[in-house]
């Protein structure tokens, strides 16, 4: 975290810090509205997941492997994430944009498998459109997958932010700080996902 | 810039390698742990989904201490609080639906 040293210790000090933390506390409601919006998803799922219509069952689509590697790259990616806040909060601006950048490609990989996904599922006639079970599996996947897009994008804008003149001024290290929360929080949907969605779907 | 404003900072936790790392190790452990108990079949239907369930909540868990630093301190409070009555919020929607959807569905003899 930069630290203000300009102002005089206590009021000018109290104002700035103060507004960072309410910037990111702001992100953080935010998040949690995020929060109901993915509890309903998997409610939905939840409630249609036995709904077949005489289609193919989650146990015969799913492709646990694939599974497997994409919770591994969110993972990867999250800690990497967390090595460019640590860089980011030690003013080493070469080691946040290289830890940002190793964080973009994994969670451009992360989308890219899940597009192969879905493209799969859809060229077999196994659509969104095929049964209310997979209507509600691609709903709440790729809403999923949509916050993950929106990061990477949010993720090459603060790249070039902070390679800009920007550099690591404390508005920016709140910047970095919120997409760290939606980053982190993107990962904790995830363990829903593949733990209600796809392993519930083949035990 | 006086000393009492550096321990402020440094008590606000933003983490340390040490501590980022740890909550990855315990990720990892808890990962493979659901998929293993998924794909040997070691338990039945139901016992399996417990111990998954019990294994996402315990790996949410350690996301939000070791990722998300969210603590009991007083610049966490606020966070926290809204954390826990978003939870709530959430299982509410969760056992509500599915409460009173099993049961339509039940009695609609749609399953």
């Amino acid at each position: 975290m930069s630290h203000d040293t300009t102002h005089s210790p206590s009021v000018g000090h109290e104002e700035h810090e103060d507004h960072g933390s309410t910037t990111v506390f702001g992100f953080w409601i935010y998040l949690m509205t995020d929060c109901i919006l993915f509890g309903t998803l998997f409610t939905v799922f939840a409630v249609m997941c036995h709904q077949f219509a005489g289609g193919p069952t989650g146990k015969e689509l799913f492709d646990i492997k694939n599974v497997e590697i994409e919770t591994a790259i969110l993972l990867v990616s999250s800690i990497t994430y967390g090595f460019a806040m640590l860089s980011a909060f030690a003013q080493r601006k070469s080691g946040v944009l290289v830890w940002l950048f190793i964080t973009f490609l994994l969670g451009l990989s992360f989308v890219v498998l899940e597009v192969k996904e879905f493209a799969e599922l859809i060229a077999d006639g196994n659509g969104p459109d095929r049964s209310a079970f997979l209507s509600s599996f691609f709903t709440l996947v790729a809403t999923h997958g949509l916050h993950v897009t929106f990061g990477l994008i949010w993720m090459v804008v603060l790249f070039f932010q902070v390679m800009g003149k920007q550099g690591l001024g404390s508005r920016m290290v709140t910047k970095l700080t919120c997409l760290s929360l939606f980053w982190h929080f993107l990962d904790i949907v995830w363990i829903c996902v593949f733990s209600f969605v796809y392993l519930g779907s083949v035990m | 810039m006086s000393h009492s404003h550096n321990v402020t900072h440094e008590g606000e936790s933003h983490g340390s390698y040490g501590s980022y790392i740890t909550g990855f190790i315990l990720a990892v452990i808890l990962t493979v742990a659901a998929f293993a108990v998924v794909v040997t079949k070691a338990f039945d239907f139901w016992t399996t989904l417990v111990v998954v369930s019990a294994l996402a909540v315990v790996q949410i868990v350690v996301h939000v201490v070791f990722f998300l630093h969210m603590n009991t301190s007083s610049k966490q409070r606020w966070n926290l609080m809204t954390f826990i009555l978003t939870v709530l919020s959430v299982l509410i929607i969760v056992a509500g639906t599915l409460f009173v959807m099993w049961n339509t569905q039940m009695h609609m003899m749609s399953r």
